[in-house]
């Protein structure tokens, strides 16, 4: 009986590494060629770790190229579309999570298919709408477009999040003198912190990957984002795998903390919203 | 008691009224404004480019141009390969994240220490960004650059180091390989959550019960998943036939078009030929076959619950 | 302090109809007790005073002014929820201040009150933790708190003791009745339970199907209830009711034999119910006088016995002090005194 029950134990905790292992290994890779100098990295091709590190890479790509600007692109469009998007979801998922009212139904249905029908579909008519409005190859756009894409399913967790909340509380705070929207401001919304951090992380993650439209709606450097310029960049110089790779591993650092910050709270709202089904 | 007269009804002054009719739909507004500049008119715009001759280079486009760009779609060898690849690339990617993320589901649900940080761990994929995780997959496919093509010239199953992505026989799997790693934590997240929901009570009632572990598994846990399970499919299933990043990334459907899906023919049309007009075309056939897809899902679904009750 | 009206209220959820025609007056200072089993609307109608709900016909005046298209906000009224509702992210002092806080009071006045609050409950060591920390009773006590620091025209409470334990919800229960002596607030309390109606009421409300059954003080409702519903809801354990037909100045019971009705009752009027409570019912020895029974089962409270009979086909129960008959299986005779017997119509109502 033991005996089998350490077995069972062993497979589990050598079934978790593998996983774990699978999981990191590309990044692992990544960050590996990013510090492997380039006279080794062919020499030293499959090596787990090369005989010598060095930043170089990181140096160069960081003051001799356009990536800090890219960078700085990215942050702005993800950093306010997440803003955006996280309020119109509060104020959404708060409708949809504490109002009798005719349509309802219809408006989530409508929310729902937006998460299911083809956005490459979008692609061609939303460049023809924002293009003599002067929001292609303009953040502004991108951001535009970025908020309406996680805006509905960003509503549906903020709406999880307020289900979760009893409802007393808010009649206690409309008792106590406050109209609907002072207690949604004061009682409700301090209450779903947890709820909107993870809606910022979604959303932020969420357009710092975005790339299709990106590549569509902006043409120069100035403007690009990450993964614009560096799809420009690995098209231009594709033998520069060091640096290549080092811009790369910058590309997962705020997209990364942001999930470190937020997992903790996924399965926790995810369960939230499944209690409710 | 229904004989008592109904008291004549309460009617609030007109202006109240309104404002209690319309209050939550101040709160929906901005969304409602935003989804429909955005998502709506250009969807209905999309349709419309479908019947018409829309190309970005030619001025003297814009006509319309009834069934002709379908009638193309028929002819069009490119598109119908793509077709193919569609189906093959969604079934083999789905299948394995749903594999793959149930088995870790389970494996998380067990509590054991560290249990937070090997969660963080596993999600990570998840966080990185997709054009990110198609370039890295490249890479390691890369023989010049990545470890796998040696790998498998070591296990013998390659005759020597070369880019599985270069190769039509075999091309797809890069793309449905790194597909597989970004979307297995989101079926282990959403798994996860549904087996946390489950009662703890049912599994110490079966126990005594004397149902073995296995027993428990297929007689509690699988019919408590089995609907989160079907609708996480269903979405996925849709999510990852739209899904274009990662082959554009990795192949742009090459070689030979052996990659190319629907999805990303699409894009090819619109981004490299700027073609609107074919490409709304063939967006508006992905539509209508994902479409019926759902339904044919939603009534199987319906068909199988009526007969449990 | 405030009068209310509440002129042929009702309510609609949809087409369903759960409160029909409701009218009551509560005097200035008065203490209500809304009282009936669940879903009877006692909560809905305390809602809609509230303005937590919409009326869907009739009038609800406090003070004389119509309440029904005023927000909650506007109508100066303080709740006790059964769940509370204390915010989870504020302190004990901030539950409380809320809503002087956001009247825009000034600071020393809200310490002033909130202390003079605080003192009169015994939270003054509490004021600085979070609800979290606190026990089922303390966090009673901050709901009360968070009532009184605004001094509203009324109080309403929802079921506020129904997540207490028995000995604190009786000790709770005196302290809401202290209270309300100092303080004098009208007020109009929400419970399922018969007793705290009893115990806390001026005037009870008994509510069934969304009418009102009865408005009466609480020994009214004791001695002479309007129906069946009110004579069996008040009072534990509840009234006898033995069915019949009455002719000749007696009941003849369904299974043949009579009971003599006192010469105030009608002499003959066809099918009828007579009531009586049990701790009223006299008990003798078998075959000395009264109709003659067996004792079912015996259970003992420890202030009294209740003892459960079968009387013309149905259970019927004494509540005795007296400890000779708690054999199971013995016989006794049962006698009703004149003056505590209560009697029904066909339909159910007080004759």
């Amino acid at each position: 009986m033991t005996a089998t029950r350490l077995f069972g134990t062993l497979a589990h905790r050598a079934a978790i590494l593998c996983f774990i292992a699978f999981a990191l290994f590309p990044l692992y890779w990544l960050l590996k060629v990013s510090v492997t100098p380039n006279d080794l990295l062919y020499s030293e091709g499959v090596r787990m770790w090369p005989s010598r590190t060095t930043l170089d890479h990181f140096r160069f790509v960081l003051a001799n190229s356009e990536f800090p600007r890219f960078f700085a692109n990215s942050l702005i469009v993800s950093g306010t579309t997440a803003l955006i998007s996280t309020a119109l979801a509060a104020l959404m998922g708060y409708a949809l999570s504490r109002f009798q009212f005719r349509g309802k139904l219809w408006l989530a249905g409508l929310l729902l298919v937006t998460q299911m029908f083809p956005l490459v579909m979008l692609v061609a008519p939303i460049f023809k709408i924002l293009s003599p409005l002067g929001l292609t190859n303009s953040l502004t756009g991108l951001v535009i477009v970025y908020t309406a894409f996680n805006v509905p399913f960003a509503s549906f967790l903020m709406q999880g999040f307020f289900d979760g909340i009893p409802s007393d509380l808010e009649q206690a705070a409309m008792i106590d003198g406050a109209d609907r929207f002072t207690a949604f401001r004061h009682i409700i919304l301090p209450l779903a912190l947890p709820g909107v951090a993870a809606t910022l992380g979604f959303v932020f993650t969420a357009a710092w990957s975005e790339m299709i439209f990106a590549l569509m709606l902006i043409s120069g450097s100035e403007k690009a984002t990450f993964p614009v310029g560096l799809l420009t960049f690995v098209s231009k110089f594709s033998v520069d795998y060091g640096q290549m790779m080092a811009a790369g591993v910058l590309a997962l650092i705020p997209a990364c903390l942001f999930f470190l910050l937020i997992q903790r709270y996924l399965v926790q709202g995810m369960t939230a919203g499944a209690v409710k089904g | 008691m229904t004989a008592t007269p109904i008291p004549t009804t309460y009617r609030r002054p007109l202006r109240q009224r309104l404002a209690v009719t319309l209050e939550p739909w101040l709160y929906c507004a901005p969304v409602l404004i935003l989804i429909t500049s955005v998502m709506l008119v250009p969807l209905i715009l999309g349709v419309s480019y479908a019947f018409r001759d829309i190309q970005l280079l030619n001025p003297f486009s814009g006509g319309f141009v009834g069934l002709e760009h379908f009638k193309a779609l028929g002819q069009d060898d490119a598109f119908l390969r793509a077709l193919r690849n569609t189906l093959w690339w969604t079934g083999a990617s789905v299948f394995f994240q749903l594999a793959f993320g149930l088995i870790l589901a389970l494996l998380l649900n067990v509590p054991f220490t560290g249990r937070g940080l090997a969660q963080a761990l596993v999600f990570l994929p998840w966080a990185v960004p997709t054009f990110l995780a198609g370039l890295n997959w490249a890479w390691l496919f890369n023989p010049v650059i990545g470890p796998i093509p040696h790998w498998l010239a070591a296990l013998g199953l390659m005759d020597e180091p070369s880019n599985i992505l270069a190769d039509p026989s075999i091309a797809m799997w890069g793309p449905i390989l790194a597909a597989t790693w970004w979307g297995i934590p989101f079926f282990a997240i959403t798994l996860l959550a549904a087996l946390q929901s489950i009662p703890k009570d049912l599994y110490e009632a079966a126990s005594i019960d004397g149902a073995s572990p296995i027993q428990r598994f297929f007689s509690i846990t699988l019919p408590y998943l089995a609907p989160v399970i079907a609708i996480t499919v269903l979405l996925r299933t849709v999510w990852v036939a739209n899904f274009a990043d990662l082959i554009i990334v990795m192949t742009n459907g090459g070689p030979a078009d052996r990659t190319q899906t629907v999805a990303s023919y699409i894009f090819t049309q619109a981004f490299k030929r700027l073609d609107f007009g074919y490409a709304s075309a063939v967006a508006l056939v992905l539509l209508a076959l994902l479409l019926a897809y759902s339904m044919v899902i939603l009534v199987f679904r319906q068909k199988l619950s009526n007969r449990d009750k | 302090m405030a009068t209310m009206e509440i002129r042929s209220a009702s309510k609609n959820y949809g087409t369903i109809r759960v409160l029909d025609d409701i009218n009551l007056d509560i005097g200035d200072g008065e203490f209500i007790v809304l009282v009936g089993p669940s879903g009877c609307g006692k909560s809905t109608l305390l809602r809609m005073i509230a303005g937590l709900e919409e009326i869907t016909g009739g009038e609800i005046r406090i003070d004389d002014k119509v309440m029904n298209a005023l927000p909650p906000k506007a109508r100066d009224i303080a709740m006790v929820f059964q769940s509370y509702a204390l915010y989870p992210h504020m302190s004990v002092a901030d539950n409380m201040s809320y809503s002087l806080r956001l009247r825009k009071t000034d600071k020393p006045t809200i310490a002033e009150k909130v202390g003079a609050a605080s003192a009169k409950l015994g939270l003054d060591a509490l004021l600085e933790r979070k609800p979290k920390a606190l026990s089922g009773g303390q966090r009673q006590r901050v709901a009360m708190g968070r009532a009184i620091v605004r001094q509203p025209k009324a109080f309403l409470f929802d079921e506020p003791l129904s997540n207490l334990d028995a000995r604190l919800r009786e000790h709770m229960r005196a302290e809401i009745r202290k209270l309300h002596r100092e303080l004098g607030a009208t007020s109009i309390y929400v419970t399922h339970d018969q007793v705290e109606a009893m115990t806390l009421a001026d005037r009870i409300v008994a509510m069934h199907g969304g009418h009102i059954q009865q408005v009466g003080t609480p020994l009214e409702l004791y001695d002479r209830p309007a129906n069946l519903f009110v004579a069996g809801f008040i009072g534990s354990p509840g009234m006898n009711f033995l069915k019949g037909d009455i002719a000749d100045r007696s009941l003849h019971l369904r299974d043949g034999r009579t009971v003599a009705l006192p010469a105030e009752m009608p002499a003959t009027m066809g099918e009828a119910t007579l009531g009586i409570r049990p701790e009223h019912v006299v008990l003798s020895p078998a075959g000395e006088a009264g109709l003659e029974t067996t004792v079912d089962l015996v259970e003992p409270t420890g202030h009294g016995i209740i003892l459960h009979l079968t009387l013309a086909g149905t259970v019927f129960k004494v509540l005795t002090h007296d400890r000779r008959w708690l054999e199971p299986g013995s016989s006794v005779g049962v006698s009703f005194p004149a003056e505590a017997l209560h009697l029904f119509n066909a339909e159910g109502v007080r004759v």
